[in-house]
């Protein structure tokens, strides 16, 4: 079953991480380690564009380290809301604050296309994600670790036109990890990869987030993705936070468990409701 | 050793030079034509004189020196008046690609110029600058300046907008931006406007030499047809053929050189 996977998606990872699942479990049974990453706390927050206004005030607090998935149908404002985090649009009204002053590396974002420069190597590319810490002397070993972290440290020296969907997105990963930020941005990460593609890319993503503890925060439209990944799903309609649903399945998760699957109907249901309420109106 | 044994290699061997030898097979083949039909008497000599005709009077030319120096000279006048107008466009196309401001300052302007047609300023430029060097270099930079300048403020404009976010998020100075991610990626337009204005330059030259010049190949072809040397005159104009491809090879190398990220330019 393994080896058909791994024939029909080339980018897919070996399914079996025991190793990381057994790292994970130790630290869960542990004290947890002290995390790297930045708390976030949002009081508030409005934004419009025009007339149209996407958020209608916003509070949030996400504690140092969290896996945070937003879900919600397509114009609801999660997008925004993850724009406004990483500082790529200007706030209406309101707060956001990350605890304590912050370098513009310690901030990062992973958009649905890689949007690696085609005239760059990859490692160049990688080497982008050092922002200001470009010119320093270990800048390219740096570089050369966050791509053996995404597992493609033998593509270092490749265009990225001859890269594969997945493994262009791995480039961008290991981009946005090289300055080892402390609050990790992801929209829609992983829309545009195959099914096969998109797992193997959720369990690196997981991997990396437990490894390098950082707060992250997943902007996506699939909900199994988000109660597969998270630590919290928050559910946003009409520009404000409609639920936050904590997902307390221990880790590692096993896609397809009943747990996991439940969860996720009932948050589809929640948005399917709310969808048709509003198509009745 | 058979010549069965000898053939696989033989070919192996071969098989590269002659994929180069391709595109020169129509040109050689309508030479020989042409050859064909002067001998046979099908074509008189004073309508078209055969290419050994031609050869010849090209290697009289090339011994007397006349040959070299003409196209020296014209050689000299493309290549600074290029440069000069094909600086000056690039200029521009940067200036008004980064800045609305002054986009809208001179765009207009430029293309009001641009749809008069460069040659109809020959009577004018001929007050100007009479027949001297300034003439055909004013001419030549004129011609090659606006597909230079569309070009590049075309290939600055359409540099994906989220290629440039990523660079400011990713912390970017002004400088970096324009160097790591708008030049390149208006570089595929830049050359194709280089060229346009390669075909533009050599127009114009010999439009300009033929007119008012007193050297170069417009000027040998015209003085030959004074003295009614028709071989002098088809042997100017199969330069032209030449150096018009000499031009465009040399920009499709540079454009291989710095385009190699490029699918199209990948084997």
């Amino acid at each position: 079953m393994q080896e058909a996977l791994r024939f029909l998606s080339p980018d897919a990872e070996p399914l079996d991480n025991a190793d990381f699942i057994e790292q994970a479990r130790l630290a869960r049974r542990g004290a947890e380690p002290a995390s790297r990453g930045l708390p976030l706390t949002i009081r508030g927050l409005r934004k419009s564009f025009g007339d149209n206004e996407v958020l209608r005030g916003i509070d949030l607090h996400i504690p140092a380290g969290q896996f945070v998935a937003i879900v919600g149908r397509s114009g609801c404002g999660k997008s925004t809301l993850l724009r406004l985090i990483a500082g790529l649009e200007s706030i209406d009204a309101g707060t956001i604050g990350f605890g304590e002053d912050t370098r513009a590396e310690d901030v990062r974002v992973m958009f649905q296309e890689p949007r690696l420069l085609p005239w760059a190597r990859v490692l160049s590319n990688v080497e982008v994600g050092l922002g200001r810490d470009r010119a320093s002397p270990d800048a390219q070993a740096r570089a050369e670790q966050a791509l053996t972290e995404v597992g493609l440290d033998d593509k270092r020296g490749q265009w990225p036109s001859v890269l594969s969907g997945g493994q262009k997105q791995r480039v961008a990963l290991a981009r946005a990890l090289v300055s080892h930020p402390r609050v990790l941005a992801f929209d829609e990460p992983l829309g545009a990869l195959d099914a096969l593609t998109r797992i193997s890319m959720q369990r690196l993503l997981e991997r990396v987030w437990h490894d390098q503890a950082f707060t992250a925060i997943l902007v996506t439209h699939d909900v199994s993705e988000a109660v597969a990944l998270a630590d919290r799903v928050l559910v946003i309609e009409d520009g404000r936070i409609a639920n936050d649903i904590t997902v307390d399945i221990p880790r590692p998760r096993r896609r397809g468990s009943a747990d996991l699957a439940a969860l996720e109907g009932s948050i589809l249901r929640d948005l399917l409701k709310s969808a048709d309420e509003t198509s009745e109106q | 050793m058979s010549l069965v044994e000898l053939l696989p290699r033989v070919r192996s061997l071969r098989l590269p030079r002659v994929d180069g030898l391709i595109p020169w097979i129509v040109p050689l083949a309508i030479i020989l034509i042409w050859q064909v039909a002067c001998v046979g008497g099908f074509v008189p000599s004073r309508v078209l004189p055969a290419p050994t005709d031609v050869a010849l009077a090209g290697w009289k030319l090339l011994l007397s020196g006349e040959l070299v120096r003409n196209i020296w000279v014209s050689f000299w006048r493309a290549g600074i008046g290029f440069i000069i107008g094909g600086g000056i466009g690039f200029a521009f196309g940067l200036v008004n690609g980064l800045s609305q401001l002054s986009n809208k300052l001179t765009d207009t302007t430029l293309q009001m110029v641009r749809n008069i047609p460069h040659l109809a300023l020959i009577p004018l430029v001929i007050l100007w600058f009479g027949i001297d060097e300034s003439a055909k270099l004013f001419l030549v930079a004129l011609g090659v300046f606006f597909p230079i300048y569309l070009n590049t403020l075309h290939g600055i404009r359409t540099v994906d907008p989220q290629l440039v976010e990523m660079g400011r998020i990713y912390g970017m100075t002004d400088g970096e931006l324009f160097r790591r991610v708008i030049f390149p990626g208006a570089l595929p337009s830049i050359f194709v406007g280089v060229r346009f204005a390669l075909g533009i330059m050599w127009l114009t030259l010999i439009v300009a030499e033929t007119i008012a010049a007193s050297s170069g190949l417009g000027y040998m072809a015209m003085q030959a047809r004074e003295f009614m040397q028709i071989d002098v005159v088809v042997l100017s104009i199969l330069i032209y053929a030449l150096l018009g491809k000499l031009a465009d090879s040399a920009s499709r190398v540079l454009e291989r050189l710095t385009l190699s990220w490029h699918p199209a330019f990948q084997k």
